[in-house]
């Protein structure tokens, strides 16, 4: 009993430690204080004044500008890793060592050489840099994920459904529609999902493939924003929202989850 | 199935934007400015002791940084997944949730915490914020490895007669290895290998390698640039052999999801 009890406030102060920073953020989200930890009174200005957007037109410019490299990242890197994963689990053995291997290598390196790396091939080339260059760059690190997840379904199939809707007279092309996209859609889905969250929340590969021209996303904003010193307050209540969003998506997935798993 | 050449389009992709970009960190490592083959860029780096100052620093902070989200994580995960307990699979969310907020923001968190509190930035606050940041991608694959494993190897354990610690010791320390060396991996490399955030936690006083390879590469040191990172890779790939985990890979970033 007594360890029990010592066991779950190990993990309570484990978490206040982990989120008393977000919790800062979020309780001076509520106030109008250009400087984080001055306390004026509750306010709901800064939400207001992040939505009226008249000041902060570049901030939401940014917002915007990561959410359509997101989705457009996210969707072909779903499309690109499921016709790959495909692809790989009809290879012989030998080359297919070699596409999982290549396939794991952007997994593997940190963000900072993927980064590096993509600079030096778009200045090599002389390819000017701007949204094309980060949502290839995202591509080439997402997609790695998407093959990962849609791969297990694969071999979880029984191929002789597959060859069964052959004989019965399907095509290749009915046979893929109808057999094979339905058995790997979850693993596309969640391919789509890890591609989407990995590209919000990257700052290292964009920062390196996004040129001088202006382009602004959300991390690359902070981080100018961060640098020039002081702290846009407007930050505050959006990262209160965006941790908020995140939090209650990722509790109704696993709610979901554990219920599909419990049935 | 004629599938296979459906291989084409990615493998053409990984070609050009996985292993040219590769290539050419190598190809600009070994050469100058001009195009001509040299060495010169490694011996900058051997003769600079600010940069070798740096690249020790970075290498100590990330062995502080993985040794204590290993301290402190070990026990988060044995206890978020022992029966005995009874922990919701929310508790776990909770714990792998901050992984998926912008580091930039976290970081900034941090900073907010600090000044909130008076205290200081600096090492200590570099220290925190990487602790901060990196617990979660510790907890998490110890958490998995101590989940999938086989519970009647414990009672196995105890009933020939192993105590606690024994048992501790000799059956569940060894059978979550893969997760601990996974763990180590996947904190000890984003740690190492870290710019920005670094700055922004210690007002501008600390550099950390990640940044001198950025500063370079950004004030047009392309080939000085990517010698630093081709060290960088180095190390990492020497981590990865040493802690050699097959499950590494598959493991990283698996989140909830």
């Amino acid at each position: 009993m007594m360890t029990k009890i010592m066991a779950k406030a190990y993990l309570w102060i484990l978490l206040a430690l982990l989120y008393s920073p977000i919790l800062i953020i979020m309780i001076f989200s509520f106030t109008e204080a250009k400087v984080l930890g001055n306390w004026t009174g509750f306010s709901t200005k800064l939400y207001s004044s992040l939505f009226a957007g008249g000041l902060q037109r570049s901030l939401v410019g940014a917002l915007w500008n990561t959410f359509a490299i997101a989705i457009i990242a996210a969707t072909i890197s779903t499309i690109l890793g499921s016709i790959a994963a495909i692809g790989i689990f009809n290879l012989r053995s030998r080359p297919r060592q070699i596409m999982n291997f290549t396939n794991a290598i952007p997994m593997m390196n940190p963000d900072i050489i993927t980064g590096v790396s993509l600079f030096l091939l778009f200045v090599s080339f002389g390819v000017s840099q701007g949204f094309t260059t980060v949502v290839l760059a995202h591509i080439a690190f997402c997609t790695p994920y998407v093959v990962l997840s849609v791969m297990p379904r694969l071999k979880k199939m029984n191929s002789n459904i597959y060859e069964a809707a052959l004989d019965l007279g399907a095509t290749p092309f009915q046979a893929l529609r109808k057999v094979i996209l339905p058995e790997i859609r979850p693993g596309m889905i969640s391919g789509f999902i890890l591609a989407f969250t990995l590209s919000i929340d990257d700052f290292a590969v964009t920062i390196f493939t996004i040129g001088n021209e202006g382009l602004e996303t959300l991390s690359t904003f902070i981080y100018a924003d961060a640098r020039k010193g002081g702290l846009t307050p407007e930050l505050r209540p959006l990262s209160t929202i965006i941790f908020v969003t995140v939090l209650v998506l990722l509790i109704v997935i696993n709610k979901r989850a554990e219920k599909a798993k419990s049935e | 199935m004629r599938r296979k050449n459906w291989t084409i389009p990615y493998a053409l992709f990984l070609a050009i934007f996985v292993v040219t970009p590769l290539l050419l960190i190598v190809y600009y490592s070994f050469t100058d400015a001009e195009g001509a083959l040299t060495l010169a860029n490694f011996r900058k780096f051997l003769m600079h002791p600010e940069a070798m100052n740096t690249f020790i620093y970075s290498i100590g902070i990330a062995v502080i940084t993985t040794l204590a989200c290993l301290i402190l994580g070990y026990p988060a995960a044995y206890i978020l997944s022992n029966k005995r307990f009874n922990t919701s699979e929310t508790m776990v969310v909770l714990f792998i949730l901050p992984m998926w907020v912008n580091i930039l923001i976290r970081t900034l968190a941090t900073v907010a915490l600090f000044d909130f509190l008076n205290l200081p930035l600096g090492e200590g606050a570099l220290v925190f914020g990487m602790i901060y940041n990196f617990l979660p991608f510790m907890i998490y694959p110890i958490y998995n490895t101590l989940q999938k494993m086989d519970q009647s190897l414990i009672e196995a354990a105890q009933d020939l007669g192993a105590n606690p610690i024994q048992v501790f010791m000799k059956t569940i320390l060894p059978l979550s290895m893969p997760g601990v060396m996974s763990g180590i991996v996947m904190v000890f490399m984003p740690t190492v290998s870290t710019f920005a955030i670094a700055e922004l936690l210690t007002m501008n006083n600390i550099k950390l390698f990640g940044t001198t390879v950025q500063e370079n590469i950004y004030n047009g040191m392309w080939n000085y640039g990517a010698a630093l990172s081709l060290i960088m890779l180095i190390l990492i790939g020497i981590t990865i052999l040493f802690t050699n985990d097959e499950n590494s890979v598959s493991n990283e970033g698996g989140g909830v999801i």
